[in-house]
């Protein structure tokens, strides 16, 4: 979010910010009724995770006001992702590995 | 001595200091969250047998929490929202029910413990009930730590807004950043304990 406003663009973040308030609505609705289906395990997993990431990404970018950023907190969040991401693959691909070899 | 640019603009950065200091913390928020969500898919990738989250925790009670958080965000931007608007009634109004919204979270949390606590669900009970009190205590905390702080930012810390307006709102907007954070995280945790 820029440090000056005008009151038409607030208008426009304000009408963006309850649009996304119904997007997670309706999204968390979807995520309990896919639940309800007793899908396989695998497309449950992925459904859901899909479905949280795209609620997530609503809330970063309009929320947090990540799609109008200055250029340095995109820097630092990436940086943050090169240290999350292998955070969360490693273990991961080290516990397969430990159950394929069992 | 005044602590520089909490309102001006830093020439090398286009940011207020207060902005790129939040970041920097929420940054390290979502590495804390990382290694715990890292623990949880070792625990489970690596275990026999993972009960399915609806045989120990309540789905209804947990989707309600979902949307009392999502709904705290969208007031959280609508209090900055009216600061930036010079509206300090609405202001308040809507700080007042993102604490209220923080509230109800905690209560619905408190009677989902209680009833584990009842059945004799304890963390020492299996893998998957630690991790599910080790995340969702995490991030109770959390709700606890933005709740005092909205709690402060709409009492004693608002009288600010008589004698730098600008300053208070940069406040209010990096205590929402905080708070929106909280929100993300339960948007994962949801589906992550209580649906898989």
């Amino acid at each position: 979010m820029g440090d000056a406003h005008d009151h038409s663009d607030l208008d426009r973040q304000v009408r963006a910010a309850l649009l996304v308030f119904a997007c997670l609505l309706a999204l968390t609705a979807i995520t309990v009724g896919a639940w309800r289906l007793h899908l396989p395990t695998r497309t449950a997993i992925t459904l859901a995770l899909c479905v949280a990431a795209v609620k997530g990404s609503l809330v970063a970018a309009w929320f947090m006001h990540l799609v109008a950023e200055k250029r340095i907190i995109y820097w630092v969040l990436a940086l943050t992702a090169v240290f999350f991401v292998p955070l969360l693959l490693f273990p991961t691909f080290g516990a397969l590995d430990a159950v394929r070899l069992h | 001595m005044d602590i520089p640019y909490t309102v001006a603009v830093r020439p090398d950065t286009g940011l207020n200091n207060g902005k790129i200091a939040i970041w920097l913390f929420l940054a390290s928020e979502v590495m804390l969250f990382g290694a715990l969500f890292a623990a949880y898919v070792m625990l489970r990738v690596g275990s026999t047998s993972w009960p399915a989250g609806a045989t120990y925790l309540n789905v209804s009670l947990a989707t309600l929490n979902t949307v009392v958080l999502i709904s705290s965000s969208v007031t959280m931007v609508l209090a900055w929202a009216s600061l930036v608007r010079r509206d300090f009634s609405r202001f308040r109004l809507f700080l007042g029910v993102t604490i209220l919204c923080g509230l109800v979270f905690l209560v619905i949390k408190y009677f989902e413990y209680s009833a584990k606590f009842h059945h004799g669900y304890l963390p020492r009970t299996n893998t998957f009930l630690a991790i599910y009190f080790t995340l969702t205590g995490l991030h109770g905390l959390h709700v606890i730590g933005g709740m005092t702080v909205n709690a402060w930012l709409w009492g004693p810390g608002s009288a600010l807004w008589k004698t730098d307006p600008a300053h208070f709102t940069n406040r209010v907007e990096n205590a929402g950043l905080f708070w929106h954070l909280v929100d993300l995280v339960w948007i994962f945790l949801f589906p992550v304990l209580y649906l898989l």
